[in-house]
């Protein structure tokens, strides 16, 4: 076993990277994720690695996009506003079929919003990834020992599927510390992928990395084709977590930090009488829509809790397709909802029939 | 074992830093931890605060609406945080800038004058190791001893000369604690 | 790679002029009179003297050029529009052996695409970038750009641009020779055989300054759109040298390369 280090979520999310292989980092400074490139900046030389501070979100994304067109290990991260400028890279990586790793440490928000903890851009990573029809897959790691193990997984997934992987996180877990087990970094893979450019050399016939079909039966195609590596990553991709109650009364539906709060909560309200099982989705596209639902046959009620008003729960409600109530417990504009105030719901949910 | 302290005070009175200590030191006696700072985005003279929760395996929620425990280092914080200590609480407060009369009957209050034990262990730097040093012999998840190995491995080698003021700090605030408990109630 | 179109030995006629090695014969899709066709040779001829092309990779960014990457026989990125010179950066940071260049219009890098190719060169990022200014939008249908002159009429500026309604004319390369990152900048034109090799001689330094590792390197070259101009071609060559050539005159404002012989 190794030793364990108290480590902060942003710098967790760095060391991750760079463990698992990732040499190239492009950013722009925005708070509350200042950390992982103040630790990319240092640490990458170090391995043989590059950091480039970009003058903007929206060109740090486009030199992602040129890093990911060579095969690189690459990645990016920033918070709301600077994700907001990178949606147009990631739809031109998702058209062009490149793998990258994008990290939104979340913060309150509409508009410049605050350096608060936040949930909000649910729909922006599940949906989003800008205009077209492609998406990013998403994971919402929920502690500091996760966000390193999962930052650093999410550059193999990103290469499986050749496709944007985000990392979903919130203004909290960038900045908690936790114990931490790392372990040694890795060298970066050194064969360039079989699309990848960087001179058509030795014969090989060159690549076109590319993401303009004026022929519309060929962009069809390639939909299609990406929207068959979702079907791959929903069979092989989903993760959840569950917790508490075997014989649950209420289902807590919470990701990331609001499940930290729920995990206290669950424990809670079982203790003063109401049976509760927290299901924590790890990964939120592909969603681990099928496990809800057989939950949903089971439980009285469903309570969702997020740091927003209303975006995961519409993932929860398409899973439960009307089998039991579901309710909405959400917190918005950096504020966070406390784990006293989630068990009084409960237990007034768990009375109230 | 669920253990919830939250710290508030002044930037510059490390407050995060006492609860950085606090979490190493629990996690170096092989608890879970986590330590989750707040401060507002002024560079100097923000507000800080933090949360400490130690448990025996899950952690669960770094949040904490109504804290079983509190450190509590000047007014401001005394005044915008105590209503918030849950019923039968225990407070940690700097009596130096806080004062001793505090509108809670319901609570454990223990006044330290932290400043003042700072500047006679010779640094008016260590106020947060003498409040650190009078939770730490309230509670029994870490020991002094532990605190002093994490200081250690927070504090960065070059400043290992304040070693000795540090421990000083410690031990004269558990000392104070002691002397200072006593139920308001 | 040699090429089908060179006659074969059986053949006594001798082959003075054919497609250089670096450009596909995909029929180009450029109005007639537009002289893209022409850069896009020089550049495909530099790249074969050079004996670069299993090293170059192409960006081709957003306007009447973002076929390139059909045209040029390298390896090619595809860029968002303006982002050309960040992909590049992408590109060389993780390949730093390759040569890249990208091919941007003037609504690609003196409008949306500014910041980018400026922050490219003040990193003295080492790659190059070949600029076509039409002072005009193509493949959106004529209108007003950032290199529009004062007074010319586009679809978006019907009587002609004024201060009050489209400010002034930007002058790329007078911007970018402030810029200590840039190694080589020169601004041409290929309106006539004696400009078309200058043009071919900036090109050429360009590229052999990222060769050489000395930074950012840039060709303007002032280019024509006689369609959106309404013009025949041979006017629309005429208007360029009587009228484009004195807000954006010719000249080579950097060349490091001379330093570094």
């Amino acid at each position: 076993m190794t030793k364990r280090k108290l480590i902060g979520g942003n710098e967790a999310t760095a060391e991750g990277a760079i463990a698992a292989g990732c040499r190239y980092f492009f950013g722009y400074p925005i708070t509350p994720q200042n950390k992982i490139p103040e630790y990319m900046s240092e640490h990458l030389p170090l391995v043989g690695g590059t950091y480039v501070q970009a003058e903007s979100e929206v060109a740090a994304i486009n030199m992602l996009y040129g890093a990911a067109a060579t095969g690189a290990w690459a990645m990016t991260s920033s918070s709301s506003p600077g994700i907001s400028l990178m949606q147009e890279g990631l739809s031109y990586m998702i058209g062009s079929e490149l793998p990258c790793v994008v990290v939104n440490m979340v913060r309150g928000g509409p508009g410049l919003g605050n350096i608060g903890p936040a949930q909000s851009d649910y729909w922006l990573a599940t949906r989003g990834a800008g205009h077209g029809d492609g998406r990013c897959l998403t994971f919402a790691p929920y502690s500091v020992q996760e966000l390193y193990d999962l930052t650093g997984e999410a550059f193999t997934i990103a290469q499986r599927y050749r496709n944007p992987v985000m990392i979903l996180a919130d203004a909290i877990l960038a900045n908690m510390k936790e114990p931490c087990r790392l372990h040694e970094r890795r060298d970066h893979p050194t064969q360039q992928p079989q699309w990848a450019v960087g001179g058509a050399r030795d014969g090989r016939p060159r690549n076109i990395i590319n993401s303009l079909y004026v022929d519309l039966p060929e962009e069809e195609q390639v939909n299609l084709r990406i929207a068959r590596r979702y079907a791959e990553a929903a069979q092989n991709e989903v993760r959840l977590a569950e917790y508490g109650a075997d014989k649950p009364q209420i289902l807590l539906c919470a990701y990331g930090i609001a499940a930290r709060i729920c995990q206290t909560a669950a424990q809670r309200a079982t203790q003063a009488g109401v049976p509760t099982r927290l299901l924590r989705p790890i990964s939120l596209f592909p969603f681990p829509a099928q496990t809800i639902r057989r939950w949903a046959d089971c439980v009285e009620k469903i309570l969702v809790v997020e740091l927003s008003l209303g975006q995961f729960i519409e993932d929860v409600r398409l899973a439960v397709e009307g089998r039991c109530p579901v309710e909405l417990m959400g917190r918005t504009g950096g504020m966070v909802m406390t784990p006293e105030e989630v068990t009084d719901r409960i237990v007034q949910m768990g009375q109230s029939d | 074992m669920r253990e919830e302290v939250y710290m508030a005070g002044m930037g510059g009175q490390g407050v995060l830093l006492a609860g950085q200590i606090l979490a190493q030191a629990a996690m170096m006696v092989g608890l879970e931890v986590s330590y989750f700072p707040l401060y507002s985005p002024e560079v100097r003279g923000g507000r800080a605060t933090c949360t400490v929760v130690i448990a025996n395996d899950q952690v669960g929620s770094p949040v904490v609406g109504h804290p079983a425990m509190m450190i509590l280092m000047d007014k401001i914080a005394v005044n915008n945080h105590l209503d918030r200590l849950r019923p039968d609480g225990l407070v940690v407060v700097n009596s130096s800038l806080a004062g001793e009369e505090f509108d809670r009957d319901d609570i454990t209050t223990i006044t330290i004058p932290a400043n003042d034990i700072a500047i006679d262990v010779g640094s008016e730097r260590a106020v947060n190791m003498v409040l650190l040093g009078g939770y730490v012999a309230m509670t029994e998840s870490v020991s002094l001893a532990d605190i002093e190995q994490a200081l250690r491995e927070v504090i960065p080698e070059r400043h290992h000369s304040f070693m000795p003021v540090n421990i000083a700090a410690l031990h004269r605030g558990a000392q104070a604690a002691m002397k200072a408990i006593s139920p308001t109630r | 790679m040699s090429r089908a179109t060179v006659p074969d030995s059986t053949d006594d006629t001798t082959a003075v002029y054919t497609y250089p090695d670096s450009l596909t014969e995909v029929p180009m899709r450029y109005c007639p009179g537009c002289t893209h066709g022409i850069a896009h040779r020089l550049v495909a001829e530099v790249i074969d003297e050079l004996g670069i092309q299993e090293r170059t990779v192409v960006i081709a960014t957003v306007g009447c050029s973002v076929y390139a990457y059909e045209y040029f026989n390298t390896d090619a990125v595809q860029a968002a529009h303006g982002r050309g010179p960040a992909v590049a950066t992408g590109i060389k940071r993780t390949q730093p052996d390759t040569l890249v260049f990208t091919y941007q219009g003037d609504g690609d890098l003196a409008s949306i695409g500014l910041a980018e190719v400026m922050h490219a060169a003040a990193r003295a990022e080492n790659f190059t970038v070949i600029f076509i200014n039409n002072a005009v939008f193509g493949m959106t249908q004529g209108q007003m750009a950032p290199t529009t002159l004062m007074g010319q009429k586009t679809t978006t500026t019907p009587r002609g641009r004024t201060l009050q309604q489209g400010g002034h004319p930007l002058n790329i390369c007078e911007l970018l020779a402030t810029i200590p990152g840039v190694a080589y900048l020169a601004r041409e034109t290929m309106t006539a055989p004696k400009y078309v090799l200058r043009a071919k001689r900036s090109i050429k330094k360009a590229f052999q300054a990222q060769m050489d590792e000395l930074g950012f390197s840039l060709v303007e070259l002032v280019s024509t759109c006689p369609t959106w101009w309404r013009m025949k071609p041979l006017e629309a060559f005429k208007w360029l040298e009587d009228e484009m050539l004195s807000q954006y005159p010719l000249q080579v404002f950097v060349d490091k390369t001379e330093q570094n012989d």
